[in-house]
């Protein structure tokens, strides 16, 4: 046991090229679905927030209801859209990463959709009757609403990461874990400690339990900043 | 030398009816505002004074009746020629002058007349100090003289205020009010709401009346500071100088 703790650090230590390959692709898949995931879910949840139709209360509770997404079910959602049969079969992305970010993406979206909602309607409230005063109503305060809510909209980004770079249901149904190509951090995990290769299974998870530790510091920084330099509370 | 753009005034309130909850909070209502007077709005609470800025600047529709601009909207070549400062300011999560800037953009100006515009305006106000500073970090009376700059850097012909110094404590009270009869000086008609009675003596030059929903006494403010025409604002004026 002592012996798979320091061949862990060797290997962490020594640069090795296989798990820096392995960290790399993990944080390049989940950094881009969180970036692909704020680029339509922030506008989304703000206008969800701003906008008033029949039927909205439902959606709201569907998307509140979605953070929960079991990871393996939007797998294999996924899968079924990406396999050879499904609709987007012929593009031919199942088993590779942009399968991993795009089923990262669905799991990511709904929470960043949803906090978003929540944090712009509050705003809403406080700002409504100025903004409306300035001519920005509807869909126009958006941008403002968006900026003034920088803090706690990136500590929702903060949390979609947390939730993508955890789980490992989804990338290994769609990502199938292949040596060198779509092998994450997770995957990687799960398959290691089963062959008994545990070196590699625990610097994998030192190195994703230290980047829960950074996310975490990271949120309490920023609404700490948010709050001392703006009274964002 | 440029001609100033067409006056947006007078504005014509006419047979203006509220509704809420069931409630008829503001009842055939019907006035003119003229340019370059100091319009107090006066009553117990309750009366719908805010409810009546609200409607006249827009940021509601009345539920019968109608509030006229001159000029459509009160709105001329794009810009909106009347603002509004209320009660508990409302900063933005910025800085004072991004603060100032914002409300320019919005309003459509361009980034260059916007800093320029929001130079001045921290400028005449004596808040250049604060620019930099976070917005919500500023005290509550730095806050309501930020939003008066705010609102005047919009150059409007109109400005309503409701209750701008309920909150603020007579020294601050007494700096807004220097700000105002800057403004007032430049030519901006206030309209604006106050309990402060000593205050609506000192700026008043008009005074309408209000009581659950209805107009009953539109006066000069030395006649009806004199002695008002009708009994309720007689106790009104009667009961707070009780206090």
């Amino acid at each position: 046991m002592i012996k798979a703790f320091s061949d862990a650090f060797a290997l962490m230590i020594g640069f090795d090229s296989q798990f820096l390959g392995i960290v790399g692709l993990s944080l390049r898949v989940t950094l881009s679905a969180v970036a692909l995931a704020a680029l339509i879910g922030l506008p989304l949840g703000a206008m969800l927030a701003l906008a008033r139709f029949p039927g909205r209360a439902g959606l709201v509770v569907l998307i509140n209801a979605l953070m929960g997404l079991p990871p393996v079910v939007a797998g294999l959602m996924v899968f079924l859209l990406l396999s050879r049969s499904g609709p987007l079969g012929p593009l031919g992305l199942l088993f590779s990463p942009s399968a991993m970010i795009l089923v990262q993406t669905v799991l990511v979206l709904p929470i960043i959709v949803a906090l978003t909602r929540q944090t712009i309607e509050d705003l809403w409230l406080e700002y409504r009757e100025y903004l409306t005063s300035l001519g920005l109503s509807g869909f126009r305060a958006i941008p403002t609403l968006l900026w003034d809510a920088r803090f706690s909209l990136v500590t929702s980004l903060l949390a979609g990461f947390g939730r993508a770079s955890a789980e490992v249901g989804a990338v290994l149904i769609v990502g199938g874990n292949i040596a060198g190509y779509t092998r994450t951090m997770t995957t990687a995990i799960a398959l290691e400690t089963s062959k008994g290769d545990l070196p590699l299974a625990l610097g994998l998870g030192i190195v994703l339990l230290s980047l829960t530790l950074l996310i975490n510091a990271l949120t309490f920084a920023v609404s700490r900043i948010g709050a001392r330099y703006m009274g964002a509370a | 030398m440029r001609t100033p753009p067409p006056s947006i005034l007078p504005l014509a309130v006419s047979h203006l009816d509220y509704l809420g909850g069931g409630r008829v909070l503001l009842n055939d209502l019907s006035f003119e505002i003229s340019g370059g007077r100091t319009v107090l709005i006066m009553g117990p609470n309750g009366a719908g004074k805010s409810l009546l800025l609200r409607l006249c600047h827009g940021l509601i529709a009345p539920s019968g009746g109608n509030v006229r601009w001159r000029q459509p909207d009160g709105i001329v070549a794009g810009h909106k020629r009347h603002a509004m400062v209320f009660q508990k300011p409302v900063m933005l999560r910025r800085s004072a002058g991004a603060n100032i800037r914002h409300a320019l953009s919005a309003a459509g100006f361009s980034a260059g007349t916007s800093a320029e515009r929001t130079r001045l305006a921290l400028k005449k106000f004596g808040l250049e100090a604060l620019a930099d500073q976070p917005a919500r970090l500023l005290s509550g009376g730095e806050q309501q003289r930020l939003a008066i700059a705010r609102a005047w850097a919009l150059h409007p012909e109109v400005l309503f205020l409701d209750e701008p110094t309920s909150q603020l404590d007579p020294g601050t009270t007494l700096k807004i009010e220097e700000m105002l009869g800057a403004l007032k000086e430049e030519g901006v008609t206030l309209v604006m709401t106050s309990h402060d009675l000593g205050q609506a003596r000192r700026l008043a030059d008009r005074v309408l009346f209000l009581n659950r929903g209805r107009l009953i006494e539109d006066a000069p403010a030395a006649v009806f500071f004199a002695g008002p025409a009708c009994a309720e604002a007689r106790a009104f004026l009667a009961g707070e100088l009780l206090w």
